[in-house]
């Protein structure tokens, strides 16, 4: 794409954006389309960034009313980022929060490409990550420049003028608001570099701030992208063959054609689509279809299958992803081995706000308002699909309601497009909750098989680590690198805060049949810090130490770690004696660039109630950007991840998932969540992640406790699968 | 043709008798803070009041409520207790994603309305139809342990 297409599209983005966040009936883009030249559309605008597009003006505009834009490279799923991103800019902007608006980037992969990640992506907790740098010389040089504006105007050197609160102070007390200077400024060149602020100068990042987002969200006007209204828009839903990979054969809809509201049956390749004027219109004329599938090759795959498949797999050596000391001489010349197998099931995102995707396709262009983690991949697919050049094809980017790593995926905009491109009017495409779960892309099925070296005083000498699994990574960018290693699969496990002489790590993939996998919030690090956390948990035991004195002292090169597993130790009174039947687990990491510990407190009952007492936990996230959105995240972050240790695996019969809704795939209540103590350690290292850190703590630490408590090491999740279950009350 | 009250507003609606009110809230009258999560009582995301009452409007007939008073996310904060429970929610900085919010808000309403200073048992009771898949409970429980209901009441 180039600079000028992408001039245009930034523009009509925000106003589209604009619109939707403004509670209004969206004006659709599209009649008044024409392409302008980027000239015009300076002149028209004149804000100070305008006419740099592709440097600090890609995230930073300041108009002449003074008040600022960010374009935020990140999108707003409930984790803060959009709060986060205005403070960064507005520190070094030196204008107040409340003077900051934010909009959502618009797709261009050169532009706003995730440093980490490498392509335009909201996860992988690299929202702060990512921002911090670029947002914060953005915001820098917009001030550099307005007060270079404002000393030429005084005839003085603006290293003699300062900026505060969205206005330029000059030596003899002279002041001028930013909106008076934009258009002096933006005449002016761009500084060759900027300084940025030390923290100690910081006045707003790592203080509390209001989220942004928030007030509309308790009234009711926030919209997400079900509530959007598009003039002449129909509401479409479908029913997607049961069976992954299977086809639509035939389709009888006349008796759906009768249900009143309803408009079109859509067939495609692999569904059908009902299109009418309301949700429930929709759903009858589904429920009045008569169907036949070509359920394919997987029709007849169950679980155990694929269960019987990975586990001969994590036998085998595949492929050495790490390889440091002599794994396979520490383990024949050890005085014991010890060999544990730590297994981690099926998962769906689930988040509340089912797939949903407002798109309108015409001859000339295509138009798609939905929620997404990858904008950039949205246009990409809503191209393919429609057979309309990329700038023809503009996205919207919405409020999520929640998810969770499944917005990463965007099977749901292809098929909205593939149903728009068959009607003549706007879609909104709504799946019903069962359409959601069953045909969701699954956080794998995971087993770690570890191997352990004990010399004859006891000592760890290493372990050999086995990782089998289906490859997200392979799934998701086509390949894997030659090395055939899942890079996120591995991570953590290559490089464990423990010193080990020797470590081998070796991956193995394991692709099942019938069922497509994708990112689940907490990643390869989450499965990594289970099987890590829970092995060294019971190589503690098995030498008789303390769970923490014995991880402390394999952790020398890891200060950072130590401190937040004392932290946390000490905050839960780890040395404080428990009644028989109590117990207390912790579990510590390094992830996403944090360092992060848990202790949970528990009592089991004779009938496998758990009673959660306390759960506590310690990060150390380097830089905080808005302490109340980390402590928001860990507490979520650790709740979800409780409430799939404790109660989800996602299954398959003859090739179809089994569970469909939250009666049959539950989630945490409020009358069984525990409360969450948070701990925050003062840092000034570059900022890490954060919005995963807690769900990646959870499951070991819980398995831990519950092996204190009872005795019963579990080393599968979920523990309802063991009969366990969640009791509440002090 | 069906009489519905919403909001203090009346409708003549000519909506089949069965058809959830969730879904004439949102696509007939084009109200759309309550949400769908579910749409078989299971998430609380579709929470209204019906005649001051918590109901799962997914599975409310649109006949069951001719005649009765339906409030939704919309107009709760018209009530002095309504707009005490949305400034908790954002004292306490309730909100992640926020779709469950307008359902935990009604719920919470209700409950207050019924129980001014409920137990933390009694919270739980109150609120648990209603899934946060952020998981935000710690908060809206200290928030509804702060409104002072009695005042409001
Ligand atoms: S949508 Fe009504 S309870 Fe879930
Ligand atoms: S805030 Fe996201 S579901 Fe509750």
């Amino acid at each position: 794409m180039s600079p000028s297409d992408n001039g245009v599209s930034r523009r009509r983005f925000l106003q589209g954006s604009g619109a939707a966040l403004g509670g209004l009936v969206l004006s659709t883009w599209l009649p008044g389309f024409i392409p302008h030249s980027v000239a015009a559309e300076v002149t028209a605008a004149g804000r100070l960034g305008d006419q740099a597009p592709r440097g600090y003006g890609a995230y930073v505009r300041v108009g002449h009313d003074g008040l600022v834009t960010v374009i935020s490279p990140k999108i707003e799923m409930g984790q803060g980022a959009h709060t986060g991103i205005a403070m960064m800019v507005a520190e070094e902007l030196e204008v107040p929060l409340s003077s900051v608006s934010v909009e959502d980037a618009p797709p261009d992969s050169d532009l706003y490409a995730d440093s980490l990640m490498q392509f335009q992506a909201t996860g992988g907790s690299t929202s702060t990550r990512h921002s911090w740098q670029p947002l914060r010389e953005a915001g820098a040089t917009a001030r550099l420049l307005l007060i270079q504006a404002a000393a030429a105007r005084w005839g003085v050197d603006a290293a003699q003028c300062e900026a505060r609160e969205g206005v330029v102070h000059g030596p003899a007390g002279q002041q001028l608001p930013y909106g008076e200077l934009v258009d002096a400024a933006s005449a002016l060149p761009l500084p060759e570099s900027v300084v940025l602020k030390t923290p100690e100068q910081f006045r707003l990042l790592g203080t509390p701030a209001p989220r942004l987002d928030t007030p509309n969200k308790v009234n009711g006007k926030a919209q997400f992208t079900i509530d959007l209204q598009v003039p002449g828009m129909l509401v479409a839903s479908t029913l997607t063959c049961p069976v992954y990979g299977g086809k639509l054969k035939a389709v009888d809809a006349s008796a759906a054609r009768q249900v009143p509201g309803v408009r079109d049956v859509v067939t495609l390749e692999n569904a059908v689509a009902v299109t009418a004027t309301n949700y429930w219109a929709c759903q009858q004329g589904l429920q009045a279809l008569t169907v036949e599938w070509e359920l394919g090759e997987h029709a007849g795959i169950d679980s155990e299958q694929l269960d019987a498949a990975l586990h001969s797999a994590s036998s085998k050596d595949g492929v050495v992803a790490h390889s440091s000391g002599d794994i396979d001489a520490a383990l024949s010349g050890a005085a014991s081995t010890f060999e544990a197998v730590y297994e981690q099931p099926f998962l769906s995102h689930s988040p509340l706000e089912p797939m949903t995707c407002v798109a309108q396709v015409r001859a000339d262009a295509c138009e798609l308002w939905v929620g997404t983690q990858v904008p950039a991949f949205a246009q990409q697919t809503a191209a393919a699909v429609s057979g309309l050049p990329l700038q023809r094809v503009q996205v919207h980017n919405q409020l999520i309601g929640g998810a969770f790593g499944r917005r990463l995926d965007f099977d749901f905009i292809t098929q909205a497009v593939a149903i728009a491109k068959q009607v003549d009017y706007p879609i909104k495409l709504i799946w019903s909750r069962e359409e959601d779960m069953t045909h969701d892309m699954y956080r794998p099925h995971y087993v770690d098989r570890l191997t352990a070296a004990i010399d004859a005083e006891g000592k760890l000498q290493g372990w050999q680590h086995r990782i089998a699994g289906a490859s997200v990574l392979a799934r998701y960018i086509g390949s894997l690198p030659e090395s055939g290693v899942d890079s996120d699969a591995v991570e953590v496990a290559i490089d464990p805060i423990y010193a080990l002489d020797s470590l081998q790590v070796n991956y193995i993939r394991e692709e099942p049949k019938a069922i497509p996998v994708s990112w689940w919030r907490g990643v390869g690090p989450l499965r990594s810090t289970l099987a890590l956390e829970c092995f060294i948990d019971e190589l503690a035991h098995k030498a008789g130490k303390d769970p923490v004195d014995y991880r402390l002292a394999l952790m020398g090169q890891h200060p950072r770690a130590q401190a937040v597993l004392k932290l946390a130790a000490e905050k839960a009174d780890w040395q404080t004696p428990l009644l028989a039947g109590q117990g207390r687990g912790i579990a510590v990491s390094a992830v996403f660039g944090s360092f992060v510990a848990t202790v949970v407190e528990l009592e089991v009952q004779a009938d496998k109630g758990v009673r959660i007492k306390r759960l506590v936990s310690a990060i150390d996230c380097g830089l905080v950007t808005n302490p109340t959105s980390v402590l928001a995240q860990i507490e979520g972050g650790t709740l979800f991840g409780l409430s799939a240790s404790l109660f989800n695996e996602i299954t398959l019969e003859q090739g179809q998932v089994q569970q469909s809704n939250f009666h049959n795939y539950r989630q945490l209540r409020i009358n069984e969540a525990p409360g969450v103590e948070v701990h925050i350690v003062p840092s000034s290292e570059d900022p890490g992640g954060v919005g995963e850190t807690g769900t990646a703590l959870i499951g070991p630490a819980l398995l831990n406790a519950l092996a204190a408590a009872s005795g019963e090491r579990l080393r599968r999740l979920p523990l309802s699968r063991a009969g366990y279950f969640p009791v509440k009350g002090a | 043709m069906i009489q519905l009250s919403v909001n203090g507003t009346q409708h003549q609606l000519d909506v089949p008798d069965d058809m959830p009110l969730l879904w004439v809230v949102r696509d007939v009258l084009g109200l759309t803070g309550t949400k769908f999560g579910c749409g078989i009582a299971q998430c609380g995301a579709c929470t209204v009041h019906l005649d001051g009452e918590a109901v799962r409007s997914c599975v409310l007939p649109v006949s069951a409520a001719a005649g009765r008073a339906v409030t939704t996310i919309e107009a709760v904060g018209q009530s002095a207790l309504g707009a005490q429970v949305q400034q908790a929610w954002l004292d306490h900085e309730v909100v992640q994603c926020g779709y469950c919010q307008s359902g935990q808000i009604m719920s919470a309403t209700a409950l207050l309305q019924r129980q001014p200073a409920p137990s933390d048992a009694e919270i739980d009771a109150g609120m648990a139809g209603n899934l946060c898949r952020c998981a935000t409970y710690t908060r809206i429980r200290a928030a509804i342990r702060d409104v002072d209901a009695g005042g409001a009441a």
